[in-house]
C-alpha cells in the first residue's frame, strides 16, 4: 500500500501569541513548533497500515527549512521517506493544497492520511481540497478506521454522536482525537530518522484566495468577581447568573 | 448579487444552525442590496423548506431525492456548486458544524473560491464583505477578505443569532439533481447518536469537569448539574486522556471549540490550552478550591471551594430556582 502522510509544522499548544509588527501575523520570537497534534494521529494511523499492508509510508510537508523537524519527528516515528515542499509558508489554504494535491497526483497514493484541523490557522480545509483537486472521496473527523480490500470503513464524530461512512480507496482521511496512540519514536527511530534524506522540491507560487487583513488579540476580559468561598455562595451566584447575566 | 445559504438538516428537521446561517445571509444581503436565498438538501425536505421565510430567505431551493437521506461528502458538494453557478451566486454561507466543514471545502475547490472558515463575525465595508475568525484556538483573530469571484464562508455555530423569526414564508423552489453512483464517493451508511446526549458544539450551556474530580464516578455530580440546567457535559483533556470521559466532550484546543452563553468550570485548573477552547463564552463560572488557578483570569463569576461541596448545593439551589 502507498500511503501518504501530510504534516505540518505549528507553533506549539503553549504559545503565547503576539501580533507581529506586519500586523497580520504572530511574531516569531521565542516560539517553539512541534508536529500538529492531529497530525501525529494521521503519521501513526498510516504506520498502522504499513504494518498490516506493507508498502511504503511517505510523509511530507509544505513549508520552510524549519518544518524539517517535524518530517524528522515522522521519520523517527517510522515513515520511509520525506520530502519537504518548499514555500515560504503559506496559509492560504486553496495554495497550499493545490501545491500538495500536485504532488500527491504524482505519487498516486492508495490513501492520503492528514489531520482535521492545523492548530495554527484551524482552517480544517486541507483534507477536503485536496480530495476534490485529485477527485478522490474524503472522510473527515475520523476516530475509526478499517480497510479490506480496498473498502473503507470510517467512523467520523459528528454532533451528538458518530456517522458510519462507507468509501473506496484511493481516499482521503482526516484524523480526529481518538483514531489511535501514537508511538513514541524509538531511540533507533531517532537515530535512523538522522541519517535519512529529506527530499527537498520546489513548488510552484500559487495565488491565494484570503487575504489576511488585520491579526489582533481578542480583547481583555475584566477580572471576574469571586462570589464566595464556599457553598454559602451558591445562592447569590444563582441570582448572578440570573439577573446579572441573564443566562439562565 | 446574490447570496445562498445552505441550511442543514437532520431528520427533515432544521438544525439551530441553519436558521442562523440564513439570518447572517440575510443582514449581509440588506447590506449589499443582495438577494438572499436559501438551500436545502435531504430526502424529503419539501415541505420543511418554506420555514426559512421567516429567518430571511425569499427563496429556498430545495433537492429533494431518497438518495440523498443520509449525508454525502460529494454529492452534497456536486449539488451545491451546480447550483451556484446555475444561480450565477456570489457567495455561499455554511454552518462551520460537521457537515458544513465537511463538505463546503469541496465546493470552493469545485468553484475556484476562496473559503474563509469558522467565521465568528462578518462586516461589510465599501462593498466588501469582511470575515473575522479565530486562529490559535481564539488566542488571536484575524479579518479576511475573500479574493475569488465567488466567495465562501462557514460560520462557527451558537455565534450569529438567527434572530426572531418573522412570519414570511419563501418560496420554495425545486431543483433536481441528476445523481449516479460515481457521485457517491464517500456516502454515510449509518448514523449513531447517543441518546439524548446534547453535545458541547452546540449546547447553550456546557458544565464540564476537570481532574480534581478525582474520579470517574464522581462525574455524576457534573452530569446532575448539567441536567438541572439543560446543559451539556463537557471534560478537560486531562479526563479523557484518563479515559474518564469519552474524548467527544473534550473542550479546548485539541478537542471542542465552544462558544456557549453559560460556561461552568468545575475543578478545572484552566491551562492554556484548556482556555483556548472555551474562552470565547459568553458567561464563564468556576468552582475551583485554588485560589490562583488561572480559570480564575477569565471567569466572570467564581468560587473559590470544594466542588464536592459547592457543585451539590448549586444543583439542588437550580433545581429549586428553575423548578426543573
Ligand atoms: C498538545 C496539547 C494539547 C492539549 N489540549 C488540551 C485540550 O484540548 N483541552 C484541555 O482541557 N487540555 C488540553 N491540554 C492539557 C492541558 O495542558 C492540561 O493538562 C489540562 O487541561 C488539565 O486538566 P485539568 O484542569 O482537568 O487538570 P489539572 O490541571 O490537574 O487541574 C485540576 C484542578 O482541579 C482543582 N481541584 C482539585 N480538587 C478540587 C476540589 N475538590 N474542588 C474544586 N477544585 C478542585 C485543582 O485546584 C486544579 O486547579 C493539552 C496539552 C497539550 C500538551
Ligand atoms: N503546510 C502544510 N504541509 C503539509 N500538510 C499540511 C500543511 N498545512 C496543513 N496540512 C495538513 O492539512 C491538515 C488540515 O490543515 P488545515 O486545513 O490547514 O487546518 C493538517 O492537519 C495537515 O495534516
Amino acid at each position: 500500500m502507498k500511503i501518504l502522510v501530510f504534516v505540518n509544522h505549528v507553533p506549539d499548544t503553549e504559545t503565547k501569541v503576539k501580533v507581529g509588527a506586519d500586523g497580520k501575523t504572530i511574531d516569531p520570537a521565542g516560539i517553539n513548533y512541534m508536529l500538529s497534534p492531529y497530525d501525529e494521529f494521521a503519521v501513526e494511523e498510516g504506520l498502522k497500515l504499513r504494518e498490516k499492508f506493507t508498502g511504503e509510508a511517505v510523509v511530507v510537508s509544505l513549508g520552510g527549512e524549519a518544518n524539517k523537524e517535524t518530517l524528522r519527528k515522522a521519520l523517527a516515528m517510522g515513515c520511509d521517506k520525506a520530502v519537504l515542499l518548499k514555500n515560504a509558508s503559506s496559509h492560504d489554504s486553496f495554495a497550499v493544497a493545490r501545491s500538495l494535491a500536485d504532488f500527491a497526483k504524482e505519487l498516486s497514493p492508495d490513501i492520503i492520511l492528514l489531520g482535521k484541523q492545523s492548530i495554527d490557522y484551524d482552517n480544517g480545509q486541507i483534507g477536503s481540497l485536496v480530495a476534490e483537486m485529485l477527485g478522490m472521496p474524503s472522510i473527515s473527523v475520523v476516530v475509526k478506521l478499517e480497510i479490506n480490500d480496498g473498502a473503507v470503513v470510517a467512523e467520523r464524530e459528528i454532533e451528538g454522536g458518530h456517522e458510519i461512512v462507507h468509501a473506496k480507496l484511493p481516499a482521503v482521511v482526516m484524523a480526529q482525537k481518538g483514531l489511535n496512540q501514537p508511538r513514541y519514536p524509538s531511540l533507533k527511530g531517532i537515530m535512523d530518522a538522522k541519517r535519512k534524506v529529506i527530499e527537498e522540491r520546489a513548488v510552484a507560487p500559487v495565488a491565494s484566495k484570503i487575504e489576511v487583513l488585520t491579526m489582533r488579540k481578542p480583547p481583555a476580559k475584566n477580572p471576574g468577581k469571586i462570589v464566595g468561598t464556599d457553598a454559602s455562595a451558591v445562592p447569590e451566584l444563582v441570582r448572578l447568573l440570573h439577573e446579572e447575566a441573564k443566562v439562565i | 448579487m446574490k447570496i445562498i445559504a445552505f441550511a442543514e438538516q437532520r431528520n427533515n428537521q432544521f438544525k439551530k444552525t441553519a436558521f442562523e446561517v440564513v439570518r447572517a445571509a440575510r443582514t449581509i444581503a440588506d447590506q449589499l442590496g443582495a438577494e438572499c436565498n436559501a438551500l436545502v438538501i435531504g430526502g424529503n425536505v419539501s415541505s420543511i423548506a418554506s420555514q426559512l421565510g421567516a429567518y430571511g430567505a425569499s427563496k429556498v431551493f430545495v433537492v429533494d431525492d431518497a438518495q440523498l437521506e443520509y449525508y454525502s461528502t460529494t454529492a452534497y458538494a456536486k449539488i451545491v456548486a451546480e447550483i451556484a453557478r446555475a444561480e450565477s451566486a456570489d457567495m455561499l454561507f455554511f454552518p462551520a458544524s460537521a457537515m458544513g466543514k465537511d463538505f463546503a471545502p469541496r465546493v470552493a475547490a469545485k468553484l475556484d473560491a476562496g473559503l474563509a472558515a469558522d467565521c465568528t463575525a462578518l462586516r461589510v465595508e465599501n462593498g466588501t464583505v469582511i470575515a473575522t475568525r479565530p486562529v490559535y484556538a481564539g488566542k488571536a483573530f484575524v479579518e479576511v477578505a475573500v479574493r475569488s469571484a465567488i466567495k465562501l464562508f462557514t460560520l462557527r455555530p451558537n455565534v450569529f443569532s438567527a434572530g426572531t423569526p418573522a412570519g414570511s414564508t419563501a418560496v420554495v423552489e425545486k431543483k433536481e439533481s441528476a445523481l449516479g453512483e460515481a457521485d457517491f464517493g464517500a456516502v454515510v451508511k449509518e448514523i449513531k447518536i447517543a441518546g439524548g446526549k446534547k453535545d458541547v458544539a452546540e449546547a447553550d450551556i456546557i458544565v464540564s469537569g476537570g481532574r480534581g474530580l478525582k474520579a470517574p464516578e464522581n462525574f455524576s455530580m457534573v452530569e446532575e448539574l448539567a441536567a438541572s440546567l439543560g446543559a451539556a457535559v463537557g471534560a478537560s483533556r486531562a479526563v479523557v486522556d484518563a479515559g474518564w470521559r469519552p474524548h467527544d466532550e473534550q473542550v479546548g484546543q485539541t478537542g471542542k471549540t465552544v462558544s456557549p452563553s453559560l460556561y461552568i468550570a468545575v475543578a478545572i485548573s484552566g491551562a492554556v490550552q484548556h482556555l483556548a477552547g472555551m474562552s470565547s463564552s459568553k458567561y464563564i463560572v468556576a468552582i475551583n478550591k485554588d485560589k490562583d488557578a488561572p480559570i480564575f483570569s477569565i471567569a466572570d463569576y467564581g468560587i473559590v471551594g470544594d466542588a464536592f461541596e459547592v457543585v451539590p448545593t448549586l444543583t439542588a439551589e437550580l433545581k429549586k430556582t428553575l423548578n426543573r
